[in-house]
């Protein structure tokens, strides 16, 4: 068994350690918010939070995450910043197939957290490493740049 | 005019080979609708000419509790393209209900009962906006006349507004939740007696004041996608595909699998035979507790394949034979004038040849699909653009009756011709009766959808052209060489069909007095599938491409040249250009007007500050294309540094797609068809040895947040009052966009980008 802090509630999950986050979440826990795209980090998808940084749970093993605490697509609403830009999300209209916007969102608030009003290129670093195959990233930025003004924090 | 006769013989001989098979309406499905009408019959376009048809009974589609709230079935895939707002939006608008009070359902499989549901085509709202809207009038009327029984006073004197019915005599109102029974009993009004609104009196239609209804999930991550189907004692798959087309197991040890922690049981899928139709792969499935124990089992196979007789498929040696039959006489398709000698007489003559090569629709959720088999029905859930094709497929496979197959549709995580194609939805179905019925999720990896896809075809555009002493075309040849889709079909199929010579090449509006079009042979050793805007991708890219090395070969304006060739403005039958398909739809209906494409060439150049100053190794491109009956153009402005990178800094897109129900997600479509056209100049799969060699997203490159413009700015056409037929919407953004960059580029640098991706062909 391993124990795990999800979404602030404590998690026993019998699987290898080895196993990936991501999985665990999904076909485990019941938590289908954070998706597979790649399996390789490449793509941002599976994004979540681990101790507030942006991971890519499709690449990190259980058995590394046992004393963090993480947040997934589910309960990012529950602060203040992921709360602003799931509002800006629905409000600038930008999720198309809306596949890959809980590993967007993920990457955004974590940007938020560590800079409140963050510029262009910062943005795009940020969830550069997110693919939207709809192709929805200048609403992404508009988005962004809205629940920064909002002043999500 | 009669099409030539060398296409009728295509027709019929398809005709023979689809109907064969018993699957007559899933063939229509397949985009071959012209190919299955009796010669005697006349010919049927439109919504009309779908299997299936459609149906606009409030029965179907519209339900009302006694709360009243309001559910509006939406019958069509949803891919992001925003159709689970935009159709019940039309029904709700006629219908007078209160959004706020809409709640959206999503059908399952049944044509029958729906009428098509084929998502693709970019064909929805033009199909279906008329029926969706006599449908919630329909409704509307049902509640009146409820009302104005339930106050004994003529139904001239009652209206319904905003989710209730006043009495407008006396101000008396009854809320549609009250009324729901009562409206149930009502009889359904006859089409001919629908009261529909004025088009000054909606409320949502053309409006873009509505959210879309999947936001606030999607937001929050409870939104459900065909991978995240969940039931209880579920068992998870992940399937070991012939890395070949064609080809076989020849023997497979999986006992190495099976003692992976969590593997539950190996099944080895049979494949099919060829052509590959929608049929599975075959290959090896490991099952497991969850996806990544199936994943660690299937890495833990050792098979050997048999490649078969693909084996040897190269896309260097490909292209080289491409290239060979594009150079020289072929199968004409198209013959105005006399090409030869007008291009023998010309005062100057020009040659370009374009590369395309194929592409994966890379889906950011990869094919998945949940099935259970329970005695002889069979329940599957997924992300089907064609749940009516999954429906008579998975029955076929498991030789159950389609009545027994229920077909449940989730969100798609991306479709773009991808999903039309349910191989993956039999494959769960398989696979769960192999395991006695337990339910089995089949998720493919990102390599597997990589490596078994429905490829976006391969192409070499090869165009000549006579012009005269002011360098204007008089003379115009284009051999279009790539395997078709219908290779997938009919193993025999080895030249583009009517439907992809329609696509931008054989129908060129162009004001040239001699053309001739070409088509030579070419074998598909892959998958050919539909990819969002198919062949006039290629198509585009090569005809946009060229016009605009004509312009410079002239000293032109590009923009200004691409407006003379089109010429004059005029109403132009597909039928004249030798376009039989137009899109499926009536050629009275919808002629190509080349005003319409003139105007959305002038628009984009309006808006997008045409000829505006600067910097060095910067510049300007533009390119119009008219697909799915809609009119789109588009300037892309490029940057090249020292070091031959490009960034776009900007991006204008005008379209005409007639009237608009949900401008918002028009815009929306736009702007993903300028990244998806990006990713279309950085993208290639290309095969060594049968197999693909592209893996994931890393060697298969597709636009990100850096590609982006910081601008995208979409310039709609206003469409009216709703009187004149709607085009497309999903697709037509495409195509203009790769050649306007591919133009850009030479503005900027004086570099003429003649193959796909770009890559490193502006490295200095």
């Amino acid at each position: 068994m391993i124990a795990l802090d999800i979404n602030g509630k404590r998690q026993n999950v019998d699987v290898p350690g080895e196993t990936p986050l991501l999985w665990t979440l999904r076909d485990e826990l019941g938590l289908t918010g954070s998706k597979f795209g790649c399996g390789m980090a490449l793509c941002g998808a599976c994004t979540v939070h681990v101790d507030g940084q942006p991971v890519r749970s499709c690449i990190t093993p259980v058995s590394t995450v046992t004393n963090k605490k993480i947040v997934t697509i589910e309960a990012v609403g529950g602060d203040p910043i992921g709360k602003a830009l799931q509002a800006a999300w629905v409000d600038v209209g930008v999720p198309q197939c809306g596949y890959c916007q809980s590993g967007q969102i993920m990457s955004a608030a974590a940007l938020l957290k560590r800079t409140p009003k963050p510029t262009d290129t910062q943005i795009d670093e940020a969830v550069g490493g997110n693919i939207c195959r709809c192709g929805t990233y200048t609403r992404i930025r508009a988005a962004i740049k809205q629940a920064a003004a909002k002043g999500g924090a | 005019m009669k099409p030539p006769v060398d296409r009728l013989v295509l027709t019929n001989v398809s005709r023979r080979q689809f109907l064969g098979t018993s699957l007559g309406a899933f063939v229509l499905a397949a985009g071959l609708s012209s190919t299955a009408e009796a010669a005697d019959e006349p010919k049927k376009y439109g919504r009309d000419g779908m299997p299936n048809g459609w149906t606009d009974s409030p029965l179907t589609f519209v339900s009302i509790a006694d709360d009243g709230t309001v559910t509006i079935v939406c019958h069509r895939s949803e891919m992001g393209q925003g159709v689970r707002t935009g159709m019940p939006m039309i029904v709700a608008d006629e219908l007078e209900a209160d959004w706020k009070r809409v709640r959206v359902a999503q059908a399952p499989g049944d044509e029958k009962k729906y009428g098509n549901q084929d998502t693709d085509g970019s064909r929805s709202t033009r199909h279906f906006f008329d029926p969706m809207r006599r449908c919630g009038a329909a409704a509307r009327m049902m509640l009146e006349s409820a009302a104005a029984k339930q106050w004994n006073v003529p139904v001239s004197e009652v209206a319904a507004k905003n989710h209730e019915v006043v009495h407008k005599p006396s101000g008396k109102k009854l809320g549609y939740g009250a009324l729901a029974k009562a409206a149930a009993n009502e009889p359904v009004p006859a089409r001919e007696t629908l009261r529909l609104k004025d088009p000054k009196d909606f409320r949502y239609i053309g409006k873009g004041n509505l959210k879309l209804v999947d936001a606030p999930d999607i937001v929050t991550g409870k939104a459900k996608y065909g991978i995240d189907t969940r039931l209880d004692g579920m068992l998870y798959a992940v399937v070991a595909r012939p890395p070949v087309l064609g080809g076989k197991v020849a023997s497979v040890d999986d006992s190495a699998a099976l003692k992976v922690p969590g593997v539950v049981k190996v099944v080895q899928i049979e494949g099919s035979p060829a052509p590959p139709f929608f049929n599975p792969l075959g290959g090896v499935a490991v099952i497991g507790r969850n996806t990544w124990a199936a994943m660690q089992g299937r890495q833990a196979l050792k098979i050997t394949w048999d490649d078969g007789p693909n084996a040897s498929y190269d896309s260097t040696a490909y292209r080289a034979s491409l290239e060979a039959s594009a150079r020289k006489p072929a199968k004409v398709v198209r013959n105005d004038g006399d090409y030869a000698a007008a291009a023998a007489k010309a005062a100057k003559r020009l040659e370009a040849e374009y590369y395309m090569p194929h592409l994966a629709h890379a889906t950011m959720e990869p094919p998945a699909a949940t099935a259970r088999v329970t005695g002889s029905k069979c329940e599957v859930w997924g992300c089907f653009q064609s749940p009516q094709a999954t429906k008579d497929l998975v029955a076929k496979r498991l030789g159950i009756s389609p009545d027994d197959v229920t077909v449940n549709v989730t969100l798609l995580g991306g479709g773009f011709g991808r999903k039309s194609k349910p191989d993956f939805g039999i494959e769960a179905a398989v696979l769960s009766k192999a395991v006695d019925g337990k339910p089995v999720k089949v998720t493919w990896t990102r390599d597997d959808d990589l490596h078994n896809s429905y490829y976006h075809t391969v192409s070499v555009e090869h165009l000549e052209a006579g012009v005269d002493a002011q360098g204007k075309p008089v003379a115009w040849l284009h051999r279009t060489a790539a395997p078709t889709i219908f290779s997938t079909f009919n193993p025999e199929a080895k030249n583009e069909a009517p439907l992809e010579l329609a696509m931008g090449v054989i129908n060129v509006p162009f004001a040239i007095p001699n053309i001739r079009i070409e088509n030579p042979e070419a074998v598909a050793h892959t998958r050919i599938g539909w990819f969002r805007s198919v062949s006039n991708i290629p198509h585009a890219f090569a005809v946009q491409s060229f016009v605009a090395e004509m312009a410079a070969a002239a000293g032109r304006d590009p923009k200004d040249f691409l407006l003379e060739v089109i010429g004059p403005t005029r109403l132009v039958s597909p039928e004249m250009l030798g376009d039989t398909w137009n899109h499926g739809e009536s050629p009275e209906r919808y002629p190509v007007d080349t005003g319409r494409l003139k105007r959305v060439i002038e628009l984009v150049a309006r808006e997008s500050g045409w000829g505006r100053k600067l910097p060095k190794g910067s510049g300007l491109g533009i390119a119009g294309h008219y697909s799915f009956v809609s009119y789109v153009a588009a300037v892309v402005e490029a940057s090249v540094d020292s070091k031959g990178v490009v960034t776009i800094p900007r991006i204008d897109i005008a379209v005409d797609c007639g009237a608009t129900v949900n401008p918002d997600r028009v815009r929306a479509q736009m702007e993903g068809a300028a990244i998806m056209g990006i990713g279309v100049t950085l993208g290639e799969i290309s095969y060594k040895a049968g197999r693909v060699e592209q893996n994931n997203f890393d060697t298969y490159q597709v636009a990100r947040m850096k590609e982006t413009p910081r601008v995208v700015r979409v310039h709609i056409v206003p469409g009216g009052d709703y009187s004149m037929p709607m085009g497309g919407v999903g697709e037509p953004g495409v195509p203009p966009i790769p050649p306007a960059l591919c133009n850009a580029i030479f503005a900027a640098t004086g570099k003429r980008i003649r193959q796909l991706p770009i890559r490193n062909q502006l490295t200095v």
